[in-house]
């Protein structure tokens, strides 16, 4: 029972360190700027196919290239359909396959950086230089090859983002890690006997954890605009599935005189652009304060 | 000479919290500053004695600003002075030397240009004349060769060098006053002794003021014509510098030079209750209050105020003085220590053992040897009995950190042996060694802010050995852990927090829990209390030693304070250049006769007694590296007897006191050289 208490306690402890770290990231404008803009697409990306108007996928000549108007706010498409539907479904697939291969992203990334940056010798050689190998293949051609074999399926392109995003990750969880593993806290645990996992898990981890997150959440907002131009190259997800890269990429052609179907769509990925590179700084900024400059007070 | 050229009125410097509160640093401080004198300024970390000094030259920390009172210079307050007006003066009026010149001088100039860049801007001088006056500076600080000083970079130098460096271009203004925040702090004893000598020199050669502020008594009482004691954020004593050293008369003053380890005393200097409380935290009354034994009802209620003392120009911030003013003499008395018995078994054994930094070729790398010739640490031999503390003593660079990393497992030996328990040969590889002999030795670091880990509370970092060694959970963990925070006299409370909520004390202590918390035989203490303040380090000395007693662990004990090693070690092997010089009991090794280097050593540290004054016999040289033959200490020897010292190793001699000598100098004829 007592040690029940104990956990519960830790893990309210824990969820309030969380609210204080949102309640710090939006006492300062831009980060409540940009968790507002974040929390506004989620929501929507969550409930659109519940209020979206039209069928996002109904092909009508009766209303092709119609202004906006009452009926149509965002006006349609060279295909007659519903500009608005399509830019509040647009962001579903967009959020969902970024969101899912930044986690993969930091999860190899990370974890391959700090094994990297604690080991060093020859393992740490040879691993680096196979990274900074595939950094330099820029990562469109390899994505162009990767999906034109494998497909445009979500389940490809989750982990082949996730892949080209966490080579970067692996320098600054590596770098990150080189800075720690200087301090005595590790030698201690070294002398002590420990195996590389566990202090890995115990040492490591908790104080590299803030600098990876922040890395994440910034390579997130590169994945979606990466994921975007795939998108846009005709390389993302196939149609008729709603999606930005692709909406900007069909209605280019007729910008001049239907900018409102390319309009809403660039609206809706730059926003959200904006938003999480904001909540990144913020989240930075927030556990930077947390963590080394909070005055004893 | 009693004009006063710098004021400072009613000074109050503070901060706003993050709840919006105004938390002072400095509260009603008032002082005057003569020309020629030089005023330490002492406190322990967070007295607010930098801010002071600071704000002496019109310079205030960023976040923090001046809540009331002003800082005279020469009848103009700096505070409320332009940029541009600060300007004129700092450099020219006031000058100020850094703690650390080596990161204060530019890396990639050289020192003569950039005491010219100071020359350029403070003095109306051409370039010819500019140049006679660098080498003229370079003499004047005791800068060896000053012609080609002057084209050397800062990396070239040494720290007592630079520090030197950076007095030189501190006096190329001409200022009227001098500010030196903590300048030879991170420098060597030998080193800090020649540095302060010099000061000492200046001072008197060219009339300046000087505002020394330190947290060491010990330099405080080498330079000091007058001293001002700072505790949270106030000056609680202030007078003339022996009236202070000799007869404090407020308390604190009296517990901090109590709590200082001295070298005419054995045993372990008395320590101070309690922490200096944090600046926002003091209520009304004395902010002494917690830790004081004189205090009263009257002390709680009631701040008192700066008293002046006509008879012994003095200003006392304390209702009950008067009770300290005839106890004076007790000043030299100190905690005995209970000496282990010698008969005891030997539990570590070091034998012909040598470590090597170099880097192996290829093929040595193929047939796994170092062929080093002259390694960092060369033929150590000594024997560690059960429960004695045995010291490792000597200046940077000696190699006794490199030692106890070796002990640890955490660098491979190049030759020789590490023996536990029975002669039984440690690895020299941690992987290999069994966990047992892991958990048997264990290690406490200088600096509890690297030790521990800061994302882990008080719980998770006491159960991490508790968990690998002895595989316990739940409520025995528990149980464990609240045991070794009592032994290490903290409550059950800390079991929650992080360690950025702790004092330096509180977080040396833990770490001091954790080591025990393995069961271990023999605990490896480097340099453990040279990050903390004086009255905390006699306390960690003190529970350290109580810990032993109770437990029968040993102690191998890293440092470069000999004042310190004397107040806790059995035993004690001095190092030089990663050879032994001397090793001997504690008592005799601070006796003579005793090896060139220790008399060298002995004679650099700095009592806070301005009768004690140190004694130079030897030159700061830093040697890169250990000379290749003969005695590891020829480069610095001041009793050098020729040739054989450079050609050949020194005997070992042992002197009647039980102590051996390494030195080709006859023992009987040492002795008759150094009385």
């Amino acid at each position: 029972m007592e040690s029940n208490l104990i956990t519960e306690d830790k893990q309210k402890n824990k969820l309030e360190k969380a609210f204080e770290i949102l309640k710090t990231m939006a006492s300062k404008p831009s980060g409540l700027i940009g968790l507002t803009i974040v929390l506004f697409h989620v929501v929507l990306a969550l409930i659109s196919p519940y209020i979206a108007p039209y069928d996002y996928k109904a092909i009508s000549p009766n209303t092709m290239l119609l202004a906006p108007s009452a009926e149509h706010w965002f006006g349609t498409d060279s295909l007659g359909r519903d500009v608005f539907t399509r830019t509040i479904l647009g962001g579903r697939t967009a959020l969902t396959v970024t969101f899912f291969g930044s986690l993969i992203a930091l999860l190899w990334g990370g974890l391959l950086g700090i094994f990297c940056g604690l080991v060093g010798g020859k393992i740490d050689d040879v691993v680096m230089r196979v990274v900074d190998a595939f950094l330099s293949i820029p990562w469109i051609l390899a994505m162009l090859l990767i999906v034109s074999l494998l497909g445009t399926s979500t389940e490809v392109l989750i982990p082949a983002l996730g892949f080209f995003y966490g080579k970067g990750i692996v320098r600054v969880a590596r770098a990150a890690t080189h800075d720690v593993i200087a301090k005595d806290f590790i030698v201690s645990a070294r002398a002590r006997g420990h195996s590389n996992m566990s202090i890995i898990w115990n040492e490591i981890i908790p104080n590299v954890r803030d600098a990876i997150l922040v890395e994440g959440a910034m390579r997130w907002s590169w994945m979606l605009l990466g994921f975007s131009s795939l998108s846009f190259l005709g390389f993302g997800v196939s149609p008729p599935t709603p999606d930005w890269g692709l909406m900007i990429s069909n209605a280019r052609g007729l910008m001049s005189f239907a900018y409102w179907s390319v309009i809403a769509p660039i609206v809706g990925l730059s926003s959200l652009i904006i938003g999480i590179n904001l909540t990144a700084d913020a989240f930075a900024k927030a556990l930077g304060i947390d963590r080394s400059t909070k005055a004893p007070v | 000479m009693n004009e006063i050229i710098e004021s400072v009125k009613n000074l109050s410097i503070g901060f706003n919290s993050q709840k919006g509160k105004q938390i002072s640093i400095l509260r009603n401080v008032s002082t005057n500053i003569k020309k020629g004198e030089t005023v330490g300024i002492v406190g322990e970390s967070g007295s607010g004695k930098s801010t002071l000094a600071l704000a002496m030259m019109g310079y205030i920390k960023q976040g923090l600003f001046p809540l009331k009172g002003e800082c005279l210079f020469k009848s103009e307050d700096l505070l409320k002075m332009s940029s541009r007006q600060l300007e004129k003066i700092r450099g020219r009026k006031i000058a100020m030397i850094p703690q650390n010149a080596g990161q204060a001088l530019t890396p990639n100039l050289k020192i003569g240009y950039q005491i010219d860049e100071a020359l350029k801007l403070h003095t109306d001088l051409n370039k010819t004349e500019r140049d006679k006056k660098i080498s003229e500076l370079l003499n004047k600080v005791r800068l060896p060769s000053p012609e080609t000083m002057a084209f050397r970079y800062p990396h070239e130098l040494s720290g007592g060098q630079q520090q030197r460096v950076a007095v030189a271009m501190a006096l190329a203004g001409k200022p009227d006053l001098l500010l030196l925040d903590e300048p030879t702090t991170g420098l060597d004893v030998t080193t800090q002794a020649h540095v302060l000598e010099l000061l000492r020199f200046i001072a008197k050669d060219t009339g300046t003021s000087m505002i020394y502020v330190s947290h060491d008594l010990g330099a405080i009482a080498q330079v000091s014509d007058r001293i001002v004691v700072m505790y949270a954020g106030e000056i609680v004593l202030e007078g003339p510098a022996r009236k202070i050293l000799k007869e404090p008369i407020h308390p604190y003053t009296y517990g901090l030079l109590k709590s200082i380890p001295k070298l005419s005393l054995a045993g372990l200097p008395a320590s101070m209750p309690g922490s200096q409380p944090q600046p926002g935290s003091i209520n009304e009354g004395c902010s002494f209050y917690d830790r004081c034994n004189l205090a009263n009802d009257n002390c709680k209620k009631n701040s008192p105020d700066l008293e002046h003392i006509k008879e012994l120009d003095t200003n006392v911030r304390c209702f009950n003085y008067k009770e300290l003013l005839n106890q004076n003499n007790n000043l030299q008395t100190s905690i005995t220590k209970k000496s282990n018995n010698s008969e005891a078994n030997e539990v570590l054994k070091l034998k012909d053992v040598s470590i090597s930094y170099a880097k192996q070729k290829f093929f040595d790398q193929l047939l796994n040897k170092i062929s080093d010739q002259n390694p960092t640490v060369k033929d150590i031999n000594i024997d560690i009995k059960k429960g004695e503390t045995i010291a490792l003593v000597g200046e940077s660079g000696s190699g006794k950190s490199t030692i106890l990393k070796s002990i640890a497992g955490l660098l491979k030996t190049k030759d020789g042996q590490i023996k536990f328990e029975k002669d039984r040969i440690l690895s020299s590889d941690l992987k290999k060694r069994n966990p047992n002999d892991l958990r048997a030795i264990q290690l406490i670091f200088q600096n509890p802010d690297e030790s521990l880990n800061p994302n882990h509370t008080v719980e998770q970092i006491l159960s991490q050995p508790l968990k690998l060694y002895f595989n316990l959970s739940g409520d025995e963990l528990k149980k464990n852990i609240i045991d070794l925070l009592k032994k290490v006299r903290l409550g059950e409370f800390y079991m929650s927090r992080y360690p950025r909520q702790l004092s330096g004390g509180e977080k040396q202590r833990v770490a001091v829990a954790r080591a025990f918390a393995a069961k271990p035989d023999i605990i490896l203490c480097d340099e453990v209390t040279s990050a903390l303040d004086v009255s905390v380090q006699a306390a960690v000395l003190n529970l350290l030693q109580q810990l032993k007693e109770d437990l029968g662990t040993t102690y191998v004990f890293v440092s470069h304070d000999l004042a310190v090693v004397r107040a806790i070690s059995d035993r004690v092997a001095v190092l030089y250049q990663g050879r032994l010089c001397e090793i001997g009991p504690s008592q005799n090794v601070y006796k003579f006769p005793s090896h060139p280097y220790t008399e060298v050593l002995l004679g650099a540290v700095l009592e806070p007694d301005p009768d004690i004054k140190p004694k130079l016999v030897a030159e700061d040289i830093v040697e890169e590296k250990p000379p290749e033959k003969g005695c590891s200490f020829q480069g610095r020897c001041p009793r050098k007897i020729g040739d054989i010292c450079n050609s050949e190793v020194p005997p070992w001699q042992i002197g009647e006191n039980g102590n051996a000598i390494r030195c080709h100098i006859n023992i009987e004829e040492l002795a008759s050289l150094q009385q």
